[in-house]
């Protein structure tokens, strides 16, 4: 379970999040969408602490993630302690971010290896195992550089899910991709959506995926939430008109 | 002006000895100094960010003092030292300021997603360091490093400030004393082409190991 509590944050003068409280519940596929600017990829990021949090508390399954109350006062966490519930959540980006410096295989065996203390033999079987999943098994050895964006792009989701995480972050994974390469990407997470039980939180353009994976999508503007409803009920009749002015853009 | 093979080759001993003995001793200890401590510089500065300035300062004094007056002070502070390694040690700290510039450029042209993928997969900082960011970071600066340890090469006779005696100096005074320029620095100047061409192949070997 995810829960944002009062969470704030400012780049400088500007309020990106202004006192948000959400949960998502364990399992649970949450769509985020809204103008840019309205907040969603920094929930993510900060989520993922790629980001600092300027105020207010998210927990995972109810452990703090970078600040905690003690004795009344709000108090970062050590980096050590971060860095174990941070564990739990992976993230595939929207500019793949594989290391161009090793292989598919080294890219996905890296963190399960020099984080979770894998065995390299077991790191390896199971690298190889959610190669098979995304389709590029093959393709191990092959160097990011020498695939296609698509490709790239299911191997940074294989890199991700090599962790084991509760939690996945998608944001805007197929943003950068040509059109024709998008189709594999999605159905990569369709099927991880269909046989796990990950929790999954998407920013995304693409409301027609949106729609067949989440439970629950939930409306951004200007750093707040404007409205949450089931998929159906969002993009069939949402109540508010900036939400029907935002779908009738994007659609 | 005539040329006297056998005056060339009378001199040649004399002046690879001095050469081995200090120029190359000098250069490559103080070429593996200054790489591994820029290396320190360079990770330093970033991991602390704005409470690196004071190291910041220092290194910018060493970088803009020249070596002549860092290989006198050294010298007569610390005298217990030999000169020939308060010559390495000078000119070691002095071109790691230098290299640590080189660094710091090659880790800057790493992009922010690299960071950013890193800290998803939670990898320490070391980890990051070592198996992410200097494996690309490398690869931009090792070229860099290179040109630093030439320079380093070319400010040897610098040593004789201190009273140490390498090639281009020997070379001096054996022209000094005989008149026969020519033939002296022709044969100083083949030992350093045999010195660095083969340097010049080993980094482009390692920067082609590097690519990928």
């Amino acid at each position: 379970m995810i829960h944002f509590q009062d969470v704030v944050k400012r780049f400088g003068d500007t309020t990106v999040l202004d006192g948000l409280d959400f949960t998502v519940a364990p399992g649970e596929r949450v769509t985020l969408i809204g103008p840019s600017g309205s907040g969603k990829t920094t929930i993510l990021r900060l989520l993922m602490t790629l980001e600092d949090l300027t105020e207010g508390f998210i927990y995972v399954d109810g452990e703090p993630l970078t600040h905690e109350l003690r004795d009344g006062k709000r108090v970062a966490r050590r980096p050590r302690d971060v860095s174990k519930t941070r564990r739990r959540i992976g993230m595939v980006f929207q500019q793949f971010n594989l290391f161009p410096n090793m292989s598919v295989l080294e890219n996905i065996t890296e963190a399960p290896i020099h984080v979770l203390g894998k065995p390299k033999q077991e790191a390896r079987e199971d690298a190889l195992r959610i190669l098979e999943q995304v389709g590029l098994r093959e393709r191990a050895n092959a160097h990011p550089m020498q695939l296609s964006g698509g490709q790239q792009q299911r191997v940074a989701i294989a890199r991700a899910l090599a962790m084991h995480p509760e939690i996945l972050l998608l944001d805007e994974v197929t943003s950068a991709l040509d059109p024709e390469l998008v189709g594999d990407v999605l159905e990569v997470l369709r099927e991880i959506a269909r046989t796990t039980n990950i929790t999954m939180l998407i920013v995304t353009h693409e409301m027609q995926f949106a729609r067949d994976v989440s439970n629950r999508v939930l409306m951004f503007d200007s750093g707040r939430i404007l409205e949450e409803a089931e998929p159906d009920k969002m993009f069939s009749h949402p109540e508010h008109e900036r939400t029907r002015r935002f779908l009738q853009a994007i659609l | 002006m005539t040329w006297d093979t056998e005056f060339a080759l009378s001199v040649f001993p004399e002046l690879l000895s001095a050469f081995v003995r200090v120029t190359l001793l000098v250069t490559v200890v103080g070429s593996l100094m200054a790489a591994a401590l820029g290396l320190v510089w360079a990770i330093t500065q970033r991991s602390l960010g704005r409470r690196s300035l004071p190291l910041r300062w220092v290194l910018d004094f060493i970088r803009m003092t020249p070596i002549p007056v860092q290989l006198l002070f050294v010298y007569y502070t610390f005298n217990n030292l030999s000169a020939l390694t308060v010559g390495i040690l000078v000119f070691g700290i002095h071109y790691s300021t230098y290299m640590a510039e080189s660094y710091r450029a090659g880790i800057e042209s790493i992009r922010k997603g690299q960071w950013e993928a890193a800290t998803a997969l939670s990898l320490p900082p070391h980890r990051t360091w070592r198996a992410v960011i200097l494996p690309q970071a490398l690869r931009a600066t090792l070229p860099s490093l290179g040109n630093w340890a030439i320079a380093m090469f070319k400010d040897t006779p610098f040593l004789i400030f201190i009273g140490v005696l390498e090639m281009v100096t020997v070379a001096r005074q054996i022209g000094g004393s005989t008149f026969r320029y020519t033939e002296t620095f022709t044969i100083a100047g083949l030992i350093f082409l045999a010195a660095s061409y083969p340097t010049a192949i080993l980094m482009r070997r390692l920067e082609k190991r590097l690519a990928y």
